[in-house]
């Protein structure tokens, strides 16, 4: 995780900044001045960074939680997996046409229990952002992790899908190699999966990208993170035919968290450090691994059939429409 | 080769850009003509129909005389669920299913004009109900259930509405022993749906699972044009794949991916032929043979 001064500031987050500087000044002043303690001053300072972060992600537009889901420092999949688990072994290739690095997985053991996970990987810097292609999946990233659904299966483990991609990749092989079949194949293969199978929206959940490997029993979603059918930037170039009404794209998507659970298509909502899962990564883990773990063995407990049938039977119940009298 | 379609702006549901779209072939250039054109007595409305491809004019009885495939260029013309229902089954007799659910504006979403007035409006100028029709009928003499899309309300998007009925039909399919076979015609996800929207995928992936539990076959056609959600779901799913000539499919549309890799796309790129060249459709068909094939795939799959 980035220390001050390495750490990334959003807009919104300008006060918490001004916050560190006045610290690092703070500071300086007591280097200079030998005689005067600074010791409280910092530590209200530093207490009022904490309040700062609290303040802000309470009153967060749509837009602003979209931005901050995209936070440049927030951890991704692979971060949770090794902050949550032991005894990680990740897993390549789709074993048809090349390794698909934008997404990952391979199973590891979380509280003692093998457990297969699979996400969609973001870059950490300007190249591992262009290796990753931005968490932007090609076909054979959805057949790898469907092979590795499989592979869970086959030896009963659960899988647990990390969520996190502006969508799938819009790119002309992609569209060769059936991007369309690869995410529907995966979505009917999901919901007919034999394992417990649990999925959280860490971050972007755009559109087909993210629901081709977010079918699940359960499905959580980070306090900040969103998830909808559309990017707001897509959403307001077509509905709006400008590229300047995503704030506006944002609010009318209801793509928050907190709105997805009132209208009952996730499961939960799973609290973030304050001020955002970038804060501090240990804690993101930590409170993440804590909800994951009694679901899995809730989860276990049903019969597979009947765990399907109720997979099947839960999102046939969404959506909204009035039917008129015959 | 002509003017790539940007038929994302028919997911708006605007009226005027969907005119644009039918690619008239008269234009009033003049002002002050107030007399709509189905007013006009001496020249009915669509008495002419001109191929937009191959720009030939023949008269519109003729052009349905010929299912609407063009004479010249066998280019096949965007048509309705009704005129699909009237090709395929016999006698063209056929009984409605579902038809009074409508979408209900759940969510308040308001883009350049809101939802529920988006759907008042639509109601009013069509007798769609929404951009899906189920329909039981005979072909061949053996019955299949048949949902068909309609391009012209809202783009053929798919919402809470199509995954409602998409499920039904496939509920009345295991109900009845009945083979499924859809007919997509789409744009995408409604988005004013939002998530739920996005939610049908996995609704109707999951009642898929179940007609295949059932052992009945499921025939997923798909006309141009037909991206986003349908592709990324039923329409990839089916035990047959198939498609009409020409008819551009993907899922990205052919704007945004030529925005994204920022060169020019190759000519017949997403059209029904490459898809078969790459693997992804079982065959081909003209519409003046659909009937007989699908009358044909029901007997093999019966025997």
């Amino acid at each position: 995780m980035p220390e001050y001064p390495n750490r990334q500031f959003l807009n919104f987050e300008q006060p918490i900044k001004d916050l560190y500087e006045q610290i690092e000044q703070t500071k300086k002043l007591a280097d200079k001045n030998a005689k005067v303690d600074y010791t409280q001053t910092i530590i209200q300072l530093q207490d009022s960074i904490v309040e700062k972060r609290r303040e802000i992600t309470e009153n967060l537009t749509p837009w602003q939680r979209v931005q901050l889901s995209r936070h440049p420092d927030r951890p991704y999949t692979l971060k949770y997996i090794n902050k949550m688990c032991t005894n990680f072994i990740e897993l390549h290739g789709d074993r048809n046409v090349k390794d698909d690095k934008a997404m990952v997985g391979g199973f590891a053991q979380l509280a003692g229990e093998t457990v297969m996970f699979i996400g969609q990987q973001k870059g950490v810097n300007t190249k591992m952002r262009q290796l990753r292609n931005f968490g932007m999946a090609n076909p054979e990233g959805y057949r790898k992790a469907l092979r590795l659904m499989r592979l869970a299966e086959k030896f009963n483990k659960p899988v647990i899908t990390l969520i996190d991609t502006p969508g799938a990749f819009p790119g002309m092989e992609a569209e060769e190699r059936g991007q369309g079949e690869a995410i529907a194949r995966n979505i009917y293969e999901m919901i007919r999966l034999k394992v417990p199978v649990i999925c959280v929206i860490i971050g972007e959940g755009a559109s087909g990208g993210a629901l081709g490997i977010g079918v699940g029993d359960k499905v959580l979603m980070l306090e900040n993170s969103w998830y909808t059918v559309i990017s707001p930037e897509n959403c307001s170039s077509i509905l709006w035919r400008s590229w300047d009404m995503k704030e506006t794209a944002a609010e009318q998507l209801k793509l928050t968290s907190d709105n997805m659970f009132e209208f009952g298509l996730v499961d939960g909502v799973v609290p973030e450090p304050i001020g955002g899962a970038h804060w501090n990564y240990d804690e993101a883990a930590l409170i993440l691994k804590n909800y994951l773990v009694p679901i899995i063995k809730e989860l276990k407990q049903i019969d597979p059939a009947e765990r399907v049938k109720q997979r099947i039977e839960k999102f046939s119940k969404m959506g909204f429409w009035e039917e008129l009298p015959e | 080769m002509k003017q790539e379609e940007d038929f994302e702006s028919n997911l708006t549901g605007d009226k005027e850009k969907q005119e644009e779209a039918k690619q008239r072939w008269f234009r009033r250039i003049k002002k002050g003509i107030l007399t709509s054109t189905s007013e006009k007595k001496e020249t009915p409305e669509g008495l002419w129909t001109k191929c937009p491809e191959c720009n030939y004019i023949s008269t519109s009885a003729d052009l349905r005389e010929n299912l609407y495939v063009c004479q010249k260029c066998n280019h096949h013309h965007r048509i309705g669920s009704l005129e699909y229902y009237d090709i395929i089954f016999d006698n063209a007799d056929y009984e409605e299913l579902f038809d009074n659910i409508r979408s209900k504006d759940f969510l308040g979403f308001t883009d350049l004009k809101p939802y529920g007035k988006r759907l008042q409006d639509i109601w009013e100028k069509t007798d769609l109900t929404d951009s899906m029709r189920v329909a039981v009928g005979d072909v061949g003499g053996n019955t299949i259930v048949i949902a068909c899309m309609d391009f012209e309300f809202i783009g053929g998007s798919l919402g809470s509405v199509m995954g409602e009925k998409f499920s039904r039909a496939v509920d009345f399919c295991i109900e009845h022993k009945y083979p499924y076979m859809v007919i997509s015609k789409s744009g995408g996800a409604r988005m004013m749906e939002s998530a739920f929207s996005l939610m049908q995928l996995a609704k109707t992936s999951g009642k898929l699972s179940q007609l295949t539990d059932a052992g009945l076959p499921y025939i997923s056609m798909l006309t141009d044009p037909t991206f986003g959600g349908i592709s990324a779901s039923f329409g990839m799913l089916g035990d047959l794949n198939i498609a009409e000539p020409g008819a551009l499919i993907g899922f990205a549309g052919p704007r945004v991916i030529k925005e994204t890799i920022k060169k020019d796309l190759p000519p017949g790129f997403q059209r029904s032929e490459f898809l078969l060249e790459h693997g992804f459709l079982d065959f081909i068909v003209d519409r003046k043979e659909l009937k007989q094939k699908i009358a044909q795939l029901i007997v093999l799959f019966q025997g």
